[in-house]
């Protein structure tokens, strides 16, 4: 075990709620709805993170309590019970509904599971409910999808047969890649979770061995756990070299030997490494901050550390599961700063007293660093493109090194005029 | 409960933070969980703003809510006007807070700083986002101005004559994620100053909290978007006497009138009253041959308060189009709307629901709607041209250039966006003498090179073959399809449907091509 340094850090934040990351699971399961039962602050943040607003009648709403939801709550669940009959009949395609629970929800205790339970019985072969919590008290940015997830567990029927369950929401090519790759390997049975349907569940059981495509699903993993599936440590598929482990890890879990995985992966990770090389040449040697948003922030930055060079300055991540970032921690060069938690002033001082030469952060803080001459890249591209397995090592790396890139083109550097 | 799928406004602490971030030595401390500093990119991204909102989120979790949370406030409340020294805080509640009821205001107040602290009740579930702006504005002129309204001292429009000077107005109400208010108020300072008028103060864009105790320095106040400074300006007209125009000068009639308004209300002479008609090229362009085919164009139009009214004088009167739709999302404004749209014998559509405004579009087969963003969404699926006239908007609102809606130039930016979406004229007349020709393809525009045409065909296709589905009793025979079919595809819709109630009103069970030219007769 390497020592990496451990700081936590209380205050004010400057990170998305859980309720964000309906936005990429919607398109994962376009049979599922996610009705978020909030107010129209809830309403306002995902269609203003769904940022470009991909149009059309969306397949997520917000139930926005009014005053007299608040005065009894028996008449919100009434009223809430009328919004679904509404969206049922005006979206008769739906198979699954979420509903999902957010701050003003949470603080005035309305018990959506019971509504759920309620619902369950009476659309019962026709819409499945499930709940979960997306609210920014509980959850930050992408544990929604880990809520989510937990939810649609105890609909997973059990199997004693043996399979590789790929657990987190990744792009649909890059899921083939690895279905391909896998069977390569040797191992046939790949499932995925989340499913491309939501009522086409993987079964699971003592034979499932779990291989986590994404770092922010605790509960998921205990869950699963519970159901006795076998988690497989790994680091997270990205970059070259954390693909190479995570499929190596499948394959130990499978009996099957490095030497054939070696043999597989060896072509496309010497193509990934030229592939690599122009971004490489830009991210060598530059210093790198990265801000608490994803939770894939430890994973980026044994990438761009390992494989592109990049100097590590201090790593943020909202929260910290240790058992799941262990092999992770364990790549990461000695005396990496790592900060759980967040004091949004503080350390933004820390990142203009460290000069770094490139900030991963949100979307609310990358113009307002850009216009002070820091560079940045935003954090929520990496939740929304494909940047898992070998293949996408050089989109990832890409990723970085295009503000990076763009500056030494670009002639005018102040922009004085809009801060 | 209300079922929203996107929403015109957001809450009203969103109001609140677009007032906060206009200024300068302000500062807003929000009581509201971490996800809530979502609204950040709002400016950051949509106004590509390098700088962020002076907001600081006190972002109470879950643990926090059985223990001390008036505590976390009070911290959030010692840094930030520490750290930020503003001349000015404004302390308030989102949604959740709201409901834990911790009076950050009242807490504030109490902890001996020697700034202005206003304290901010924004009800999160009955009100939106306008609303929470203008009553932020409101409250924060009211508490910088208290002392001085006691002295209850009166502002003549006319004073300037006495102390000698040149009179003085303020232009208030402009604000971040506005529409156009960046160049509004550029353009709006010009025509004043070509008229001897100084600009005393702009706010809340770009003004400080100094700024607004000198409010009362002006003779008049100018309230150009009444959605946020109508309060305001009530408020300093009851305490100060000070009066406000109402004219918006959006379009070339209302910038003319808002220039007499303002003559008027100061008694100061209008000199060049003959010159103010060729300042803009809209006229001219209007009347030029080439707009004899924007003759009686079909517009719906949805917005704000403010920007829906303006666009129905201007599409009415000044470009010659017939507002078939008006309508608000701004509940506040409803009556205002509701009587233009009854001087145009139209009922208004006030509403929140993006769905009822695209059905009210489908309805009223447009051939241009002046809309939101949601609108632009809906008239693209729609193969409908569209112009985005007001909030909320995209980052491509808010251009690189100078583009103003309000007075000379604004009218100019007008004409351009809202003309140029559709066929120019000769165009247009060539395409319906060549359109049975078989290079032509329905929809075609040749300077828009981008638009769907495909998906025009597509809609074309559907309301073929939809012919049969319309009222149910009568049958349409084969002539009359292939005439409706020859019908330009953007009044088809309508076109059929008036067939059909001309038909129905005279008993007829079958549609023929004659039939069509009988109701198109009737109706003309």
């Amino acid at each position: 075990m390497n020592k990496v340094e451990f700081y936590k850090e209380t205050g004010p934040r400057e990170v998305f709620c859980g309720l964000t990351s309906i936005v990429w699971l919607h398109r994962r399961m376009p049979d599922a709805f996610f009705l978020v039962v909030g107010s129209r602050t809830c309403a306002h943040l995902i269609q203003s993170a769904a940022g470009v607003m991909i149009f059309a009648e969306p397949r997520f709403g917000t139930a926005i309590l009014e005053e007299k939801d608040l005065a009894g709550l028996a008449d919100a669940h009434e009223e809430l019970d009328k919004v679904v009959n509404d969206l049922i009949a005006r979206r008769p395609e739906i198979k699954t509904l979420f509903l999902v629970g957010s701050c003003p929800s949470e603080v005035i205790k309305l018990d959506l599971a019971t509504v759920a339970e309620k619902l369950n019985k009476r659309f019962l072969g026709r819409v499945q409910f499930l709940n979960y919590s997306g609210s920014g008290i509980e959850t930050t940015f992408t544990q929604g999808e880990d809520g989510a997830l937990k939810a649609l567990i105890p609909l997973m029927e059990s199997t004693d047969e043996e399979k590789l369950l790929i657990v987190g929401t990744i792009a649909n090519n890059v899921e083939d890649r690895f279905k391909k790759i896998f069977k390569s390997i040797g191992i046939n049975n790949v499932e995925s979770f989340p499913p491309r349907q939501s009522t086409d569940l993987p079964k699971i059981g003592t034979n499932t061995k779990v291989l986590l495509t994404q770092p922010y699903l605790s509960d998921t993993v205990r869950d699963l756990q519970h159901r006795g599936c076998e988690i497989l440590y790994a680091p997270f598929p990205l970059g070259i070299e954390g693909s190479s482990k995570w499929l190596l890890a499948a394959a130990e879990a499978f009996k099957i030997p490095a030497l054939k995985v070696h043999e597989v992966i060896a072509p496309l990770a010497n193509r990934a490494r030229q592939a690599m090389e122009s971004h490489k040449k830009i991210l060598k040697g530059k210093n790198l901050f990265l801000l608490p948003e994803s939770q894939l922030e430890i994973s980026l930055a044994r990438f761009l550390h390992n494989e592109c060079e990049m100097n590590l300055i201090e790593v943020g991540t909202p929260y910290l599961n240790k058992e799941l970032m262990d092999e992770e921690l364990n790549l990461l060069p000695e005396n990496t700063k790592i900060v759980e938690g967040q004091h949004v002033e503080n350390q933004l001082d820390r990142v203009r007293n460290s000069q770094p030469d490139l900030v991963v952060c949100g979307m609310g803080l990358a113009n307002p660093l850009e216009a002070e001459g820091i560079h940045t890249k935003w954090s929520i591209e990496m939740v929304f493109s494909p940047i898992h397995g070998i293949d996408q090592a050089a989109d990832l790396a890409g990723l970085f090194s295009r503000p990076l890139k763009r500056n030494q083109i670009l002639t005018t550097k102040t922009l004085a005029t809009h801060k | 409960m209300e079922l929203t799928l996107w929403t015109y406004e957001g809450p009203p602490h969103v109001g609140a933070m677009r007032i906060a971030s206009s200024m300068k030595d302000l500062h807003y401390i929000l009581h509201a969980p971490q996800g809530d500093t979502y609204a950040d990119l709002l400016f950051t991204m949509i106004e590509r703003r390098g700088k962020r909102p002076p907001v600081t989120y006190t972002t109470f979790q879950a643990r926090d809510l059985g223990g001390d949370t008036a505590e976390l406030v009070k911290r959030n409340i010692s840094e930030s006007v520490e750290r930020f020294k503003p001349k000015a805080l404004l302390v308030g509640e989102s949604c959740t807070a709201e409901l834990i009821q911790d009076q950050p205001g009242a807490l504030a107040k109490g902890m001996g700083f020697d700034i202005p602290i206003v304290n901010l009740e924004l009800p999160a579930y009955s009100k939106k986002e306008n609303w929470g702006a203008s009553e932020t504005f409101y409250q924060l002129i009211r508490t910088l101005l208290k002392e001085a309204a006691n002295e209850k001292s009166k502002i003549s429009p006319q004073r300037w004559k006495e102390l000698g000077r040149r009179p003085k107005v303020n232009l208030l109400g402009p604000t971040l994620l506005g529409f156009r208010c960046r160049d509004d108020v550029i353009e709006i300072q010009r025509i004043l100053s070509e008229q001897g008028i100084d600009t005393n103060v702009v706010s809340p864009l770009n003004s400080s909290p100094d700024d607004i105790k000198r409010l009362i320095d002006a003779d008049l106040n100018i309230c150009l978007y009444l959605e946020i400074a109508e309060a305001s300006c009530e408020w300093l007209k009851r305490n100060f006497g000070m009066e406000y125009t109402t004219t918006i000068p959006i379009g070339i009639e209302n910038t003319i009138n808002f220039i007499n308004e303002v003559h008027n209300k100061l008694d100061l002479p209008l000199t060049n009253k003959e010159e103010l008609e060729n300042k803009s090229k809209l006229p001219w362009y209007s009347k030029s041959v080439d707009s004899n085919y924007l003759t009686g164009k079909r517009v719906f139009i949805f917005g704000d308060g403010t920007h829906a009214i303006a666009a129905a004088k201007i599409a009415k009167e000044e470009l010659g189009f017939e507002v078939v739709g008006l309508g608000t999302y701004s509940r506040e404004m409803a009556r205002k709307v509701r009587g233009i749209a009854k001087d145009l014998d139209l009922e208004a559509l006030i509403t929140n629901n993006y769905l009822e405004v695209e059905d009210a579009i489908k309805k009223t087969s447009p051939e241009l709607v002046l809309g939101t963003q949601m609108e632009r969404h809906s008239a693209k699926r729609l193969g409908i041209p569209c112009a985005v006239i007001s909030t909320p908007m995209h980052v491509q609102d808010v251009p690189a250039r100078y583009s103003p809606q309000m007075g000379w130039e604004g009218a100019n930016v007008i004409f351009d966006d809202w003309v140029h979406p559709l066929m120019m004229g000769l165009e247009e007349h060539l395409i319906d003498m060549f359109k049975h020709d078989f290079e032509f393809v329905d929809g075609h525009q040749s300077h828009l090179g981008h638009t769907a045409v495909k998906s025009q065909n597509n809609e074309d296709k559907n309301q073929t073959e939809n012919i049969e589905s319309g009222v149910n009793e009568i049958i349409w025979t084969d002539s009359g399809k292939a005439e409706l079919t020859k019908v330009p595809f953007f009044v088809r819709g309508k076109v059929k449907t008036n067939t059909e109630k001309y038909a129905l009103s005279k008993g007829l069970a079958e549609i023929s091509d004659e039939t069509l030219y009988d109701a198109k007769a009737f109706f003309s």
